[in-house]
Parts: C-alpha cells; sequence; structure tokens
C-alpha cells in the first residue's frame, strides 16, 4: 500500500535533506529518521525519509534471490 | 494472504500467480486503504470542498474515489479547489503563500503514510501554521490482520505482510499472530521468496505438530525492516495521534484500528475545525467489496465484475482504486 | 444528460469509444474506417490533422509550438509518407503574452526547417479570455506523398512481424507532469518531442507493415489498437523495454506505469522477421534511435497484447481507461 523509493543523501540542513534518486533529486524530510548522515540510503515516501537501507542486507537478498 | 495493496498489484502485474504450483492459493486481503475507507468519510472530504476558500490537498489515490454522490475529481470539475499533491509536507508552503486559504488534507492510508502526516502537523505547529488541518481517517494494519485471523468465514495459512508499513511498525508487531507470517519486499522475486519462507514454516509447524508456542515474524525484506521498526517515526505518530475505533468499509468496527487527533492537536483536526460529521453511507447494491477485502470471494466470484463493475464504471472500492483487488484482477487478469 | 468529461480526450477506451460512436459513425466512409493517423487519398498522398492543447505551453524539451509541427510531421510519416506541407490553425485568447507568441512562431519555423516541410497557409483567431492565464491552442493539418511500393497500416501487422522500438519511453509525460504539477522534482526531466520523418526514411522498405508514434495512452495503447485492427496477438519483453533511469524513478516515486506514459518522439515499427536486424541497425544509426530495440513480436496463439515479466509470466498489458494519476499506494 505505500510506495517508498531508495535513494542517496547528497546534503543535510537541518532537519531537510536533499536525496537523490537515479539522477532525480528531491527535498526529503529526515524529522521521521534523525541521525541520518550524508551519502545514506533512505526509503522515501511522502517526502520523508522512513528507513535507513541497511547496503550489507540488501546485497545479501540480492545475491540469495539471483540464485533462485 | 497478502494485505498491502502494493503487493496485490506487485502480485498480478508480475504474473506471479501463473508460476506457482497449483497447491498454492493466493487470496488479498484489505491492504488498499483507498478501499477501506467508507463512503461517509469521502463524502465528509467533499463537504469540506465545497466551503469557501477551502484548498483540498490529497494523494492522487482519493481523487477518483466515488462517495455516495461525487468524487473530488467531480467537484474539481465543478470549480472547487483541489490539489494532488506529491508530499504532505507541500500543503505547508501552500499554507504560507496563500494565507487566505484554508488548506485542507486528505489523509488516507496505514501506518507507514500516517506518520508522514504526524511529521507534517508538527512542523505546521513549530512554524506557527493556522490554515492548515488534516481529515484524518487513517487505519491501523495489525487489528485488521487480528480481525481476520480470527474471522470464522475466511482460512488464511499464511501471510505475506507489509513491507513498507512493517518498516514503520517493526516485526514484533505482529507477535500476535499464530500462523506463519513473512515481511516481504515488493520485487517479484522478494514475494516469491517470501511465498518459500511461508511454506517452510509451514511445513515446520507440521513437523512439530502444530504446536505454537512461538513463532517469529519472518522477515525478507531485510535491507528495511528490523524487529522494533522505527522508533522515532512512531514517536512522532502517537505524539499527534492516538488509536480510536474505525469503520473498515465492507468489514465493520475494527476496535482500535483507527488514528484521531489528540486533543492537543485538535485545531488540526479538519472535522473539528470545519463541524463536519461523518455519517454512514448505504453500500452499492451486489457490491461484494465486503467479502472481497476479507478474502473470503475472489473478485472472480463477484456477480458484477467485469460485468456492471469495470474499471470504467466502478461499483465499489476495490474497483476504483488501482491497488483494489478487483482493479488488479481485471487489469491483469488470472496469472 | 450525459456530459463530455476530461477522461474523453485522454487516449483511453473512453475516448476510442466517443470518437466512434459519435465520429466516425456519423462520418463513415471507407477511407475514415481505417484507423490510422493518416488517411490515404488520391492513391499516394497522406492527409492528416491534430490539435495541440498542452499545458503548460512551455516545458522542458519543447513548446506547444514544436509539438505542433512534430506531431503533424509524425502522423504522416507513420503512414510511410514523405511530409510535405503543413497548414497551421491559431486559437489564442485576449491577454496571451506577444513575446510568447514570437517564441512559440520561432520554435515551430525552426522545427519546420528540420523536418524539411513548408507552413503553407494559416489561420489566427483571437478570443475572449477564460483562463486566468491566457491559454493559446493550436491546430496543424499535413500532407505528404507515400512512395510507391509502400503500404503501412495499422491493420497490416502480420503473425511472426518483429516490434522494434525507436528508444526510451515516458520521456514526454514525465517531463509535463514535473512542469505542470509542483512535485518539486529536479533533473533531467525532459520531453522526447522530435520530429520522427529523418529516422523513418532510414529503413522504409515494403518489409515494413505498420508505423505508430505512441503518444497519448503510451506503448500500451498503441499496441492494443494494432493488435485490434490487425487481429493479432502481440507478446513483448519487459526486459527489452528501455526507460531513462531518472525517467523510471520518476515514475516510481509517482507510482505510475511508463508503458501508459505519452511519447512524442518515438515510433513503434513492425516489420517483416527477416528484415528485422537490418531494419533495428539502421534505426541505431539515427541519432534519435541510439537506444532502440526489438521488443516482441506479433503472433497467432493469443489474442491481445501480453507481456512476459521479469519472472517469465505472461500476463495482459490492457489500455488504460482514462489518463493515470500520481498516487502514494
Amino acid at each position: 500500500m505505500c510506495l517508498a523509493i531508495p535513494g542517496r543523501v547528497k546534503s543535510i540542513s537541518g532537519d531537510i535533506s536533499e536525496v537523490i534518486f537515479s539522477g532525480l533529486k528531491r527535498k526529503v524530510s529526515l524529522k521521521l529518521l534523525p541521525g541520518v548522515k550524508v551519502g545514506d540510503f533512505v526509503l522515501v515516501h511522502a517526502g520523508f525519509a522512513i528507513q535507513t537501507i541497511d547496503k550489507n542486507a540488501a546485497k545479501e537478498t540480492l545475491k540469495l534471490l539471483k540464485s533462485l | 494472504m497478502e494485505v498491502c495493496g502494493t503487493h496485490t498489484v506487485s502480485i498480478s502485474k508480475n504474473g506471479i500467480r501463473g508460476v506457482l504450483s497449483k497447491n498454492i492459493r493466493l487470496i488479498s486481503g484489505p491492504g488498499c486503504p483507498v478501499c477501506v475507507t467508507p463512503q461517509g468519510e469521502i463524502d465528509a472530504a467533499i463537504e469540506l470542498s465545497k466551503k469557501p476558500g477551502v484548498v483540498i490537498t490529497t494523494f492522487g489515490d482519493m481523487i477518483r474515489v466515488p462517495g455516495t454522490t461525487s468524487s473530488l475529481e467531480k467537484e474539481k470539475a465543478g470549480g472547487a479547489d483541489v490539489r494532488i499533491v506529491y508530499s504532505p509536507l507541500d500543503c505547508l508552503d501552500m499554507a504560507k503563500n496563500e494565507p487566505e486559504k484554508e488548506i485542507v488534507f486528505i489523509g488516507v492510508g496505514f501506518e507507514t503514510t500516517s506518520p508522514t502526516i504526524a511529521g507534517t502537523v508538527l512542523k505546521a505547529k513549530e512554524q506557527k501554521i493556522n490554515n492548515f488541518s488534516v481529515l484524518s481517517a487513517f487505519k491501523l494494519i495489525p487489528p485488521a490482520l487480528e480481525a481476520i485471523s480470527n474471522a470464522k468465514d475466511i482460512k488464511v495459512d499464511g501471510f505475506i505482510l507489509p513491507g513498507h508499513v512493517s518498516t514503520i511498525i517493526g516485526a514484533k508487531a505482529y507477535s500476535f499472530l499464530k500462523i506463519p507470517g513473512v515481511i516481504a519486499g515488493f520485487e517479484a522475486w522478494d514475494i516469491l521468496r517470501a511465498i518459500g519462507m511461508i511454506v517452510e514454516m509451514m511445513k515446520g509447524l507440521e513437523n512439530s505438530g502444530g504446536a505454537i508456542h512461538e513463532l517469529p515474524v519472518q522477515i525478507q525484506y531485510k535491507s528495511v525492516v528490523r524487529d522494533d521498526g522505527n522508533p522515532a517515526a512512531l514517536k512522532v505518530l502517537y505524539e499527534v495521534f492516538e488509536a480510536a475505533d474505525s469503520n473498515w468499509r465492507g468489514i465493520g468496527i475494527i476496535p482500535g484500528s483507527g488514528l484521531v487527533f489528540r486533543n492537543r492537536y485538535k485545531s488540526f483536526d479538519a472535522l473539528r475545525r470545519f463541524k463536519v460529521k461523518v455519517k454512514n453511507a448505504k453500500e452499492p447494491r451486489g457490491c461484494a467489496c465486503g467479502k472481497i477485502l476479507k478474502g473470503a470471494l475472489t473478485p472472480f466470484e463477484c456477480p458484477l465484475f467485469g460485468k456492471k463493475c469495470t474499471p470504467d464504471n466502478p461499483v465499489g472500492p476495490c474497483m476504483v482504486s488501482s491497488e483494489g483487488a478487483c482493479s488488479a484482477y481485471y487489469r491483469y487478469g488470472k496469472n | 444528460m450525459a456530459k463530455i468529461e476530461l477522461s474523453h480526450g485522454s487516449g483511453g477506451n473512453k475516448a476510442r469509444n466517443i470518437i466512434k460512436d459519435i465520429f466516425v459513425s456519423k462520418f463513415s466512409n471507407p477511407i475514415l474506417n481505417i484507423p490510422d493517423d493518416s488517411a490515404k487519398v488520391e492513391g499516394d498522398l497522406a492527409f492528416t490533422t491534430d490539435s495541440f492543447v498542452v499545458d503548460p505551453i512551455f516545458f522542458p524539451g519543447g513548446d506547444i509550438g514544436k509539438l505542433s509541427v512534430c506531431g503533424t510531421v509524425n502522423d504522416l510519416s507513420m503512414k510511410g509518407a514523405k511530409p510535405l506541407y503543413l497548414s497551421v490553425a491559431f486559437i489564442i485568447e485576449e491577454g496571451f503574452e506577444i513575446d510568447d507568441l514570437e517564441k512559440i512562431a520561432s520554435s515551430m519555423a525552426k522545427e519546420m526547417k528540420n523536418a524539411g516541410v513548408l507552413i503553407v497557409t494559416g489561420d489566427t483567431k483571437v478570443i475572449d479570455r477564460k483562463n486566468i492565464v491566457p491559454q493559446m491552442y493550436i491546430t496543424t493539418s499535413g500532407i505528404g506523398k507515400i512512395p510507391k511500393g509502400i503500404d503501412i497500416s495499422s491493420k497490416n501487422a502480420e503473425i511472426g512481424d518483429s516490434i522494434i522500438l525507436s528508444g526510451t519511453i515516458a520521456d514526454h509525460g514525465i517531463a509535463i507532469m514535473n512542469a505542470r504539477n509542483d512535485f518539486g522534482f529536479k533533473g533531467d526531466l525532459k520531453s522526447d518531442c522530435a520530429c520522427l520523418n529523418g529516422i523513418v526514411g532510414k529503413f522504409i522498405s515494403k518489409d515494413v507493415r505498420v508505423l505508430r508514434d505512441p503518444t497519448r495512452g503510451g506503448l500500451a495503447a498503441s499496441l492494443n489498437e494494432i493488435a485490434e485492427a490487425s487481429g493479432v496477438g502481440i507478446v513483448i519483453e519487459e526486459e527489452k523495454i528501455p526507460v531513462l533511469p531518472q525517467i523510471k524513478a520518476a515514475c516510481d516515486l509517482l507510482g505510475l506505469d511508463p508503458m501508459h506514459v505519452a511519447n512524442e518522439g518515438k515510433l513503434v515499427a513492425f516489420v517483416k522477421h527477416s528484415y528485422a536486424d537490418k531494419a533495428l541497425k539502421a534505426v541505431k544509426s539515427h541519432k534519435l534511435g541510439k537506444n532502440a530495440a526489438i521488443i516482441g513480436k506479433a503472433v497467432k496463439e493469443l489474442s491481445g497484447v501480453f507481456i512476459r515479466t521479469k519472472v517469465g509470466s505472461l500476463r495482459p498489458l490492457g489500455m488504460l481507461e482514462r489518463e493515470q494519476l500520481p498516487r502514494i499506494c
């Protein structure tokens, strides 16, 4: 029920960040996810970052899925 | 059963049913927030749109959903100021740029979405914005899951649990489940893997004689779902809202399954602000959405499906919403 | 009393029904009844018309003027015709900026030279202002000459034909949506608006059976129209469809399916299977065809359009009833 897309945090100013999605940029609020750093990958829904993406877990899942 | 509209669409779009073995049946649950929003709430949104100086802001999902006699799209065609936004935060810019207007956001969604509106309300309070309010029709997933698990007319052996709702509420929120549940991502392979994990869990149960002492929910969507979810988001959510009984269209009242504004944020509650009441509305005749939303019937078993009820002329919410089971099944076929 | 709604103009099923039930039924004649973008008249002439009402008038990658020239040049090209002459009719609301009118006319002149066509006649009307920001609308009609031996029509697809797509999809629709609404996305979201007669010229032959430029309703709508007109089934491969990464990101963020989003500088061609590789090479040699690919084929065993998904399953790819809206769920 919820479209959320991964993007990379390019810059942060207060509780607003600029996030890049494959060349597309948008302002994203960090109000629901304090502690995010520049360079982190985050999941974005409705203009808010809702979770950081664990790259190792993502890699592991991808490896597993490729073997299916 | 999958309980997330985005899963319903992904399963249909990727033709997942077509590659499963015949003994696995996928049924769709009440995962489409638009579908479970009672007509009375939509009528209330339409009533708000008619008030002078009100700008209705909404996600695109809600704009075509029919209320009893109209829809936001029809009201817009008739001159109401209805605007689609990508983020509820965009409403605050509107509120600041148009101080003579009252910006009202139609809040429909589950736990992925409601914290973003809570965050927006807190920001509005910080910035002393006083021409912004929200119609809260938000709902919570775990109480609905519990209601389905206990329902007598459905037999579910396992749940494909919602990926993004779970990033917020965490795997621990499903600890009440007595049947296997796996939190799945949205790619075809994620869903197939999750189904495989459910089958493994079911085999494990069989081997242990069906006794469930502790059945931890498993996480397939490991990259973003943690056991405790996103505590900061939950804190923001429950600072602004509290749980209350809520009416799920076609299902009825599920205790503690909806969100209402806490008293200290009542100035942001559009219903209180504009003194609009949500009235009960009668369901369209012959519409089987209620049973479909519970997974008791498939869309193909509804007598109106594909005949009187099509995406072009939808009777019930399951066909109007692009995430509704009927819409997905109609568009993408049996597979 | 039934009224016209916006959805009647969106290129989906609802739009087609209005055209069929009201216009085609009353104007019916053998030439009109062929559902192509251009009509073939007097043996070897192609004749077409189109109206342009795009909002906003200026957008990344073009403007209403460029669109009005390319749209009609393309409709002629999709019949295999060499575009020759255009007419242009302007309807302008009172209050429209003359500077903007100059810009649009310059844009049209540039595109005219680019495509090698001449605007030979026109008309201008000024009407009462109806919008807060004054609008303008352009109608262009065009005539082109179909070379001997060339017979291109939506009803000509044959079983076994290969389907070539000339490049990335959804560029135009996304650029317009982003320009029209304030979704706050910044990036290279540009319309692909372009005249296709050059690229058609590279590979046109008697082995090209169908040409279509997938505008409103996107690639899905065009494929469905061709399947119905030709009476063939179509299977396309999801993995073969090219989409620019930033366009895919915008579609993902807004919950849109690129298959149903408009294009203004792409074509889809049904060619005889034995000609496919040569045709693809020719298309790729043109600057507008760098991302071209063979995306599928016309088949006997199915009715309608199907897409083979990433997991290998076949599922229907229908037309939408009306334009997609952004969604969050």
